[in-house]
């Protein structure tokens, strides 16, 4: 090697325009070079539809069985609209979403992957922000793609008592959306406490702790511990899914506000999971 | 260039590194001396932006590095050879890396050729020995072709062919116009390797001076080995000659005379010598005493 071919290195540092769409490239790449992440996405998707279209077919199986209603009084009690996503369901769908999403960041700490990330990335909260859209893009894709899949498979299943509703029916849209929706919630939720907690085990418990066992903390007999209930995520998704009839609150709320819920955690997520990089030695 | 202005990092009661003023030049091959724990590492992290200096500052070609978007271009680094998600192929990794730092992605095999990894490219990192993640270590800082690489010890993990690739490397890219710093707890590994030492023993700086001054230091301290069938006598008779000796298991360490008055005296009494030879203190040795001081997890033996 002679001295003639020193200049390259130097003359690569003028050009390099850092843009967040690389970042969000390379975000992209991350996530779909772990084997485990198409699996991860399977199994949840195979649980939560098995456990909404199961309901479903045993109410068709078992038709005969059940005190006879007719079909226009099934449908107007808002039964159909409420099989499209099972509770367990949508149980099932917040524990592994969160964990989805506690895993985003802590498998690059626990690795100290993290390091070398921020090494080749100084703009920490950059990094940060592409892995939160990143992981917000493909969970609310699959959110849909569950939710769909789900009210498919129900209400045509149901359509055999000819019991279906179609995506247009009062409700039955809203249930869908808010459905797929709990899926970025709840991986954003992840992301934040991984980040904060930089452990799986303790963000894990934190984000189930916060989704699952919070709700039946505040309990919607006072006005007080109902606006508290209602401003969480699970309770949203319920509204969101009950199609307005059986659960009458004394403290009724609008699907728009549990939409607005949705997003208030979203972008709180998504802002403590970002700034919590910024100050602290990696 | 590396320039560290009175850097200062303390983590609660504990001071990792103390008030370290050095500047690293290109075209050169640094080497970042210290015993363990002595702050080689906790230094490279705040260089890298990593951890905050509690005080003062350090600056790569005149920019603290956490004030550049984009870190690959300018500083390649490799600070632990596990710093890598396992489940990802070594080919990921690094278009990943690439992709977020607008390198093409070229590049990665590339690098991946020149630190042997091509056919282990598709290969998960998680089966990976240490000496190929040192590979890949070194592949992800030649990645932005960057005028300043950091690496931190480097040579562990890697076989005798290995250490010598890899020392021809580091000569190469400072030959380039490079800036490299490179750490070890071992001055046998640098002796070889760089023409700087930054010496540092419990976070503060003991010396900073090219590799010659430092050799210096070492060679003017000269002591002879002489082996005997009959190490009492010959010890009797050079102590009382005003030498220092030291007797290890039959062979004699004397300072204080030349090799030509121990032959001369030894005839005299007519003692067989069966060995004598002049020896210059090591650099190894020069380091321990400097160092000496300062190391932190301290054996009995050379307490």
């Amino acid at each position: 090697m002679t001295t003639a071919t020193v200049t390259p290195p130097m003359a690569a540092v003028a050009t390099s325009t850092a843009r967040f769409r690389d970042l969000l490239a390379a975000e992209w790449l991350k996530t779909w070079s772990l084997r485990s992440t198409p699996w991860a996405y399977l199994l949840t998707a195979l649980a939560a539809i098995g456990f909404s279209a199961g309901q479903a077919y045993d109410v068709i199986h078992y038709w005969d069985q059940r005190p006879p209603s007719p079909p226009a009084q099934y449908i107007g009690d808002g039964i159909p609209v409420q099989m499209i996503f099972h509770t367990n369901a949508a149980t099932v769908l917040a524990i592994a979403l969160t964990a989805i999403g506690v895993v985003s960041v802590v498998g690059e700490y626990g690795s100290g992957q993290i390091r070398t990330t921020f090494a080749a990335v100084p703009a920490r909260r950059s990094v940060m922000a592409a892995k939160a859209a990143v992981l917000a893009a493909i969970t609310t894709v699959f959110g849909f793609v569950v939710s769909f899949v789900s009210f498919f498979a129900t209400q045509a299943l149901l359509d055999r008592r000819d019991v279906g509703v179609p995506l247009d029916h009062p409700g039955a849209l809203q249930a869908v959306i808010g459905s797929a929706l709990l899926a970025p919630v709840c991986a954003l939720i992840g992301f934040a406490f991984g980040a904060v907690l930089r452990h799986t085990g303790t963000g894990m418990f934190a984000g189930i702790v916060l989704v699952l066992l919070f709700p039946f903390f505040f309990s919607e007999d006072h006005h007080w511990s109902a606006i508290l209930n209602h401003a969480l995520p699970m309770p949203a998704w319920e509204r969101l899914t009950e199609a307005g009839f059986n659960r009458m609150s004394p403290y009724p709320w609008t699907p728009e506000g549990a939409f607005t819920v949705y997003a208030a955690w979203a972008v709180l997520a998504t802002a403590v999971g970002v700034m919590s990089v910024h100050r602290r030695d990696q | 260039m590396i320039e560290a202005n009175e850097l200062t990092k303390r983590y609660g009661k504990t001071l990792a590194v103390d008030r370290l003023s050095f500047t690293v030049r290109p075209g050169r091959v640094t080497g970042f001396l210290g015993p363990n724990g002595s702050g080689k590492s906790t230094t490279l992290r705040l260089i890298l932006g990593l951890h905050t200096p509690t005080a003062g500052a350090v600056t790569v070609d005149g920019i603290r590095f956490r004030d550049r978007p984009r870190g690959l271009r300018h500083v390649g680094a490799l600070l632990d050879a596990g710093d890598v998600h396992g489940g990802r192929t070594a080919g990921a990794h690094l278009t990943a890396l690439a992709r977020g730092n607008r390198i093409p992605k070229s590049r990665v095999d590339e690098v991946l050729a020149e630190v042997g990894l091509t056919d282990a490219a598709r290969r998960r990192i998680g089966g990976y020995s240490l000496g190929m993640k040192q590979r890949l270590g070194i592949a992800t800082a030649l990645l932005g072709d960057p005028p300043v690489l950091l690496f931190d010890e480097p040579l562990n993990g890697l076989d005798p062919e290995g250490v010598k690739w890899v020392r021809g490397l580091f000569r190469r890219l400072a030959r380039e116009g490079r800036t490299v710093f490179v750490s070890s707890h071992l001055m046998s590994e640098m002796e070889h390797t760089a023409d700087e030492l930054v010496v540092i023993g419990r976070g503060e700086l003991i010396a900073a001076e090219s590799l010659k001054d430092f050799a210096g230091r070492a060679t003017t301290r000269l002591s002879v080995a002489v082996r005997t069938p009959d190490p009492a006598a010959l010890t009797t008779l050079l102590t009382a000659a005003g030498a220092a000796v030291r007797d290890e298991d039959g062979l004699l360490t004397v300072t204080g005379l030349a090799a030509e008055r121990i032959s001369e005296l030894a005839m005299g009494r007519q003692l067989p010598i069966h060995e004598l030879t002049t020896r210059t203190g090591s650099l190894e040795e020069a380091f321990m005493e400097l160092t000496a001081g300062s190391v932190e997890y301290a054996t009995e033996e050379t307490r």
